[in-house]
């Protein structure tokens, strides 16, 4: 094949500062005291934890999972106890706490038995099925669970694969190194990634700084030859590795707006989450650890390892030969020097006891502060253009700032504003050096909170006007029950009536009180067979009455 | 001159009929301004502009007997954006109808406390209260829009208003600037102390 590379808008050249963490070889962390497992580690609904406090756990044991399908299910690295889920410092831009696993790691790593599967047996949706499973989410730095985008891309149908091992921001060489130590597992997960979407032709694409893993990548592919499929090296600019950008340097084409590359064919996977894909259609293992970069100037002696997720990040400190500063390890002071993910797009953290998570590639210590921490006090916009020479998104960066300053969200959308990729470089070139990107997050978030509110007042309305109009028919039906009564009665009297027409009301009332009185005087009772002693008081009571009827009268 | 007199009247029938048929058949249903003021206003259904809901006072705006400054839980911006939609003049939140809340609240019902009367079910405006006679009433939080209309009617005081916790998930970069601000009123008030010494 040959492939005519293209080239997006804009880019930087940077310095790489790659050899630093290069020149030690891929080491296994050592296992630290006690791992923290966040719940949520992945793009979607956060998990919920399948083991209760005090459990112990073996190595691969399911601990939490989710039945949303965008998620995926987290298992425990190495075998201890689950000493608490609570919240704890998480790594993430708030710098807040979030709901955690704690395992206090018991030192035996004990694994649960891996039941062995023959993928070679296995269908795509089996496939698909497993990876889910298994926990699998992509590696390159969004955490989107694999599976969704799998079943989706293989809905959708695919002609063209492209495998991420740009790796374009400076510092970072976790996909370096594994592409140099584990090229086979990663050709390997390609071709399931082939088998599961059947694509015409698959690139890997790797940056031309990395020499030793192109070389590794194709002798990996000259090893176990796969169909249309080649290592492209292209140049190296910074953000090549971003998804949209690297579609555009490997096929020229562009992602419109509001899409995504399955939209026009095209499946991007990082090389990490190919290898993590080979480990859980071979052994049947689920994602339990990565490698990370620990790298910058802070620590003595930077490389990568493979480390457990949930490893705090002190413990890789450690591991990295230490602070330079000794009084960076105070809480205080690592705030501002500690990033996580590169220096470009990457976050500080607010402390060195957060954990490795499953986006987690790159751990930066630097003795300055490379972030800006005094966002505010910037010079002020002086219109060079810089900015948009460079932006890889073709955007207005200038305009955007604008709008996003005084607050003009819905003109910041029509500038395209959530094609904004944030990969910094407005900000780096800026001689004014404005946190542009911090802008555009604000206004990102500002929008998506006013989406969530229109929602939820949008359903408030419905509520509302669905108890007005079921209090109104219940008021309706309370009136015609109640007017049918009263019809019910005045029919009920107007029968009555028609009855009792022929006799006169009062010459009736009349005639039953006589009755009545007539009724009184044959009633006597007890009047036969009186002895002459009763016959005489009898008679002697009747001459008292008429004598006191006389009297009166 | 008779003809011209004919064509014109002629032409003023048939546009005459044109526009009484269009009048029927392009009929809009309901009043679009009303719908478009409603869409505006945060559908508390809180009865603080003095009208029984959203869309009574949306009614009474558009038919012009009511400010547009009496929605507190929409605040000033909802202000904003109605001056902007009927072009008339940015009013100051009126004060009578009450304070703009900065943080949603949601109502929580002290459940050891309900005694199951059912009047705060009958007073919430969008059914967000579960619960049935002399059994215990609870809050479907995602559904309140913190009104306080159930705070009222409850006879023992058992429902709080409390503010909705930001969480990891809903939380949103700040502008450099505000943070900035808030830096500088977090470090002014860890000073306060020291100057006590």
């Amino acid at each position: 094949m040959d492939i005519k590379l293209s080239h997006f808008n804009g880019g930087i050249h940077l310095d790489d500062h790659k050899a630093e963490s290069l020149t030690q070889p891929l080491q296994l962390a050592s296992l630290p005291e006690q791992l923290i497992l966040p719940l949520k580690q992945h793009i979607g609904e956060p998990d919920k934890p399948l083991i209760n406090v005090g459990d112990r756990v073996l190595r691969g044991q399911l601990i939490a999972g989710s039945s949303s399908p965008i998620s995926a299910p987290i298992h425990a690295p190495t075998s201890g106890i689950v000493s608490a889920i609570e919240h704890r410092l998480v790594p993430h831009a708030s710098g807040q706490n979030a709901n955690c696993i704690v395992i206090d790691v018991d030192g035996k790593d004990e694994s649960i038995e891996f039941e062995s599967i023959d993928v070679s047996q296995m269908q795509a949706a089996d496939m698909i099925n497993h990876i889910r499973r298994l926990g699998i989410v992509g590696l390159g730095g969004a955490s989107f669970p694999t599976s969704p985008k799998l079943s989706r891309g293989n809905d959708l149908g695919i002609h063209t694969l492209i495998i991420n091992g740009a790796e374009c921001e400076p510092y970072i060489t976790c996909d370096d190194s594994l592409m140099q130590n584990q090229a086979n597992e990663v050709i390997r997960g390609i071709s399931y990634l082939q088998r599961m979407l059947t694509p015409t032709k698959t690139l890997i694409g790797i940056e031309d700084n990395k020499s030793k893993a192109i070389e590794a990548m194709k002798l990996a592919l000259q090893s176990q030859p796969l169909v249309n499929t080649e290592v492209v090296s292209i140049p190296t600019i910074y953000p090549s590795g971003g998804e949209k950008q690297l579609i555009q340097i490997l096929t020229g084409k562009q992602i419109p707006t509001g899409r995504l590359a399955f939209d026009i064919g095209i499946f991007c996977q990082n090389v990490g989450t190919c290898a993590a894909i080979t480990q859980a259609l071979e052994l049947n293992q689920p994602m339990m650890s990565r490698i990370v970069t620990i790298s910058g100037d802070g620590v003595h002696q930077p490389g990568n390892w493979i480390a457990l997720f949930g490893t705090p990040i002190k413990h890789l400190v450690g591991l990295a030969g230490g602070y330079v500063q000794d009084g960076l390890n105070k809480s205080n002071n690592t705030q501002q020097n500690l990033v996580m993910g590169g220096p470009m797009m990457g976050f500080s953290l607010a402390s060195d006891e957060v954990p490795i998570v499953k986006a987690s590639n790159n751990i930066l210590v630097m003795q300055q502060q490379l972030i800006a921490q005094k966002p505010g006090i910037h010079d002020e916009c002086v219109r060079c253009g810089k900015c948009a020479e460079v932006c890889p998104a073709k955007l207005l960066p200038q305009q955007l700032y604008w709008h996003s300053r005084s607050k003009e969200y819905e003109k910041a959308e029509e500038y395209n504003l959530f094609d904004c990729i944030e990969c910094g470089c407005c900000s780096a070139v800026c001689p004014s050096q404005i946190p542009l990107v911090q802008y555009y997050r604000a206004s990102k978030g500002e929008i998506r909170a006013t989406q969530q509110a229109t929602l939820k007042s949008d359903r408030a309305r419905i509520r509302f006007e669905f108890r007005e109009k079921r209090l109104l028919l219940k008021k309706q039906q309370e009136e015609d029950k109640r007017r049918l009564k009263r019809e019910a009665l005045l029919k009920r009297s107007a029968e009555k009536k028609d009855n009792t027409q022929a006799i006169d009301p009062i010459q009736a009332a009349l005639d039953r009180v006589k009755a009545k009185k007539g009724m009184k005087v044959t009633e006597q009772k007890n009047i036969e067979g009186l002895t002459a002693g009763q016959q005489k008081q009898i008679d002697e009571a009747d001459a008292r009455r008429r004598a006191a009827r006389e009297q009166k009268a | 001159m008779i003809i011209a007199i004919l064509t014109i009247s002629a032409m003023a029938g048939i546009f005459g009929l044109i526009l009484g048929y269009a009048a029927i058949r392009f009929k809009v249903e309901g009043n679009p301004i009303v719908d478009q003021i409603d869409s505006l206003l945060p559908q508390t259904q809180c009865g603080q502009c003095t009208y029984p809901g959203c869309r009574p006072y949306a009614e009474a705006i558009a038919n012009g007997e009511a400010p547009i400054n009496q929605c507190p839980p929409g605040g000033q911006a909802t202000v904003v954006l109605l001056a902007d939609l009927l072009d008339v003049e940015v009013l100051e939140l009126n004060a009578e109808n009450g304070d703009h809340n900065e943080v949603p609240l949601v109502a929580f019902i002290r459940e050891e406390t309900c005694i199951g009367c059912t009047l705060c079910i009958q007073a919430c405006p969008v059914d967000a209260i579960l619960g049935s006679a002399k059994h215990m009433h609870t809050i479907i939080a995602d559904e309140c829009t913190g009104c306080e209309l159930c705070l009222p009617p409850c006879p023992v005081d058992c429902i709080d208003m409390i503010p909705i916790k930001q969480t990891i998930d809903d939380w949103k970069w700040s502008l450099p600037g505000e943070v900035l601000a808030g830096i500088e009123s977090s470090s002014a008030l860890a000073k306060e102390p020291a100057h006590g010494h």
